[in-house]
């Protein structure tokens, strides 16, 4: 039986407080993920409430212009609430319903999992909480509306950074002060075990419906596949059923910053290092005394100090690739796509874009590459103006 | 038994908490000696971590302060061989994993040895990541056990050295006005098979709290008030005096 490991990496790092909770919540997501009514309840709301299947889509325009391989883009994008993240809450959110929770928390960085959270919780009738650091509610105060407007409470968090990371702090913290009733809808696959064994299952239906689609669409498999990374929620969803696929290149895309020889990245595979943090063992942006370092992307859902077991294990048997992707070039991709193909992505996304754009003319043209489009940009708009110059806010 | 459980022998034990290097680590080594001198019999030493999960503000502020004064692990067992000069009252590290890790386990425990610290309290290792650090040099890992631990409390005081650290309601470390958890029924289980003393803490701050966990346990720890004390630049050696009396 799996025991929550990823080659060294994983485990279950948490309060005692939390340890019968966390045994209590694998047992009965083993008993419910085998169970009929429960995966046909799912696939009822992502099918005809989240907009299951997304499109594969081919991407001729740009494919033409980078001269290479063909391009396709998993469009997550197009999914309810605006990116992948609503596959692994409504799983959460019913696995929660059906164990007796009548509560969900969740942390939120840009606020695209506590969108998705607050939006699950309103369909399923649960009461909700989100956590968002002050720096990001005031980076993203439609979403932080939004979350209200859904019936979530939002709680700001004013401890350490103020970003992400302390929204996780602060959520745990919560669910150990109040367990018996409520659920930690954790976002990414990170965490103690079993969550990113959870949240990969959950967020693996899009390498299920994307592998049957090229194989259908081009008879072949991919020659790589590419997503970006924070915690690395999408990406791992994305690699899932290709990783028995030996041919097939799993490429991670870390968020560089303004460059991964300066101070300001959130590039946890190329510049971090082994430790134990938020529940789990794996690689973390940290000092050499052991503090978790402040890390920055001006993509807000990248913007983590570390990242899930599963992916610094394929990182270490050499499975998976992680690459660095500057603001700069990920701002660059994200005004590429909006104009090359009439789509906006999410600033996260743009990271895995440009990527794509780097490696695509190099690889003949009768392969194809899949880039997971994790989400829409719409939320990104004002932030890049700004970073274009332009004085918009929302 | 170990100098740590040696210390429950007088009678009931106050522990006193505070977080190393708040606010600078000259400061923490002179309140560690006034403790011990207003009759504390242990000492809790935490080491500043950057995200303390377990922790209310009280001591995450405290946290955030000895960071900015530039405090370390290894300036941290300086100040204990500095404090092993002059005193041999029982000190115990509480301390997130990740400093330990990254300071390496076997380096660590050995300074451990080394400095005279005598225990280790790591609020996320639970019992089934044990086998994290097998190699201790004869340091106690003092293990916790809440009020949701039910079923597992018997394995962990089992396992307990030093002493067993029963966290007395849920939530995270801070004062409270009252303790609700039913104390004295995961108490009497925990002795069914701890070799060890017991002892109490999260949320106790007044000597009436302090004087009726005594009655059902060996020991009390008190964190938060300290740190507070502290914090208000009150008198920390009158406060340890006072609840000691009151156990």
């Amino acid at each position: 039986m799996f025991n929550g490991r990823f080659g060294i990496h994983g485990g279950q790092y948490i309060p005692e407080t939390l340890m019968n909770e966390i045994q209590h919540l694998e047992q009965a997501y083993l008993h419910y993920k085998s169970d009929n009514d429960f995966n046909m309840e799912l696939a009822y709301l992502l099918n005809s409430y989240a907009g299951r299947p997304s499109l594969l889509y081919y991407a001729e325009k740009m494919t033409r212009d980078l001269g290479g391989a063909k391009i396709y883009l998993k469009r997550e994008d197009l999914n309810h609430t605006g990116s992948h993240k609503i596959n692994n809450v409504l799983g959460q959110v019913l696995l929660a319903k059906k164990m007796g929770k009548t509560r969900v928390i969740a942390e939120t960085g840009a606020g695209q999992h506590g969108v998705a959270c607050a939006t699950a919780a309103a369909l399923l009738g649960m009461e909700c909480e989100i956590f968002m650091g002050k720096e990001d509610t005031e980076r993203q105060k439609l979403n932080v509306y939004r979350m209200e407007l859904l019936g979530a409470k939002v709680n700001v968090v004013t401890s350490g950074t103020q970003t992400l990371k302390d929204a996780v702090n602060e959520t745990m913290r919560e669910w150990v002060s109040r367990v018996a009733d409520t659920h930690y809808a954790l976002g990414s696959v990170m965490g103690p075990h079993p969550f990113p064994m959870i949240v990969r299952d959950f967020q693996s239906v899009i390498s299920r419906e994307a592998r049957e689609q090229i194989l259908e669409k081009e008879g072949r498999l991919p020659v790589a596949v590419i997503a970006c990374v924070g915690g690395g929620s999408n990406a791992m969803g994305t690699f899932h059923h290709f990783l028995p696929d030996k041919s097939v290149r799993l490429i991670g895309c870390e968020a560089a910053g303004l460059g991964i020889e300066t101070e300001k990245h959130a590039a946890t595979i190329a510049k971090g290092t082994l430790g134990i943090f938020h529940g789990m063992k794996s690689y973390f942006c940290q000092n050499s005394d052991g503090q978790i370092a402040p890390v920055y992307s001006i993509s807000a859902g990248l913007d983590y100090p570390g990242i899930g077991p599963e992916h610094a294990h394929l990182h270490d048997i050499g499975r998976a690739e992680y690459v660095p992707v500057t603001d700069e070039e990920a701002v660059c991709a994200f005004e590429y796509l909006s104009r090359m193909e009439g789509i906006i992505p999410a600033i996260e996304s743009a990271h895995a874009v440009s990527y794509a754009m780097k490696i695509a003319h190099d690889l003949p043209k009768k392969e194809n590459i899949i880039i997971c489009l994790s989400g829409r940009g719409d939320k990104d708009v004002a932030a890049i103006a700004r970073y274009r110059g332009v004085n918009l806010h929302e | 038994m170990s100098k740590i459980s040696d210390a429950f022998k007088k009678g009931k034990a106050f522990i006193a908490f505070v977080t190393a290097g708040d606010p600078n680590l000259e400061t923490t080594e002179k309140f560690v000696l006034e403790m011990k001198r207003s009759g504390a019999d242990i000492i809790e030493l935490g080491i500043p971590f950057s995200d303390p999960i377990a922790e209310g503000p009280v001591i995450q502020e405290a946290n955030l302060r000895a960071l900015a004064s530039g405090t370390t692990v290894s300036k941290i067992f300086d100040m204990v061989k500095r404090i092993r000069e002059k005193s041999q009252i029982p000190l115990v590290f509480l301390t997130y994993i990740n400093p330990v890790l990254k300071y390496g386990y076997d380096a660590f425990f050995a300074k451990c040895k080394e400095t005279g610290v005598d225990g280790i309290i790591i609020p996320d290792l639970p019992f089934e990541e044990q086998a994290e650090i097998p190699n201790r040099h004869g340091i106690d890992l003092i293990p916790l056990v809440a009020p949701t631990s039910e079923a597992r409390i018997r394995k962990i005081a089992a396992v307990a050295e030093g002493y067993l650290y029963v966290v007395s309601s849920l939530g995270v470390t801070g004062m409270r006005s009252e303790i609700k958890t039913d104390l004295k029924s995961i108490i009497n289980i925990a002795r069914e098979t701890a070799k060890v003393p017991i002892a109490v803490g999260f949320g106790i701050n007044t000597p009436e709290q302090a004087s009726q966990i005594s009655k059902i346990a060996d020991g009390v720890i008190v964190g938060s008030a300290i740190v507070k004390i502290i914090a208000e630049k009150k008198s920390v050696g009158e406060y340890v005096k006072k609840m000691k009396e009151a156990i």
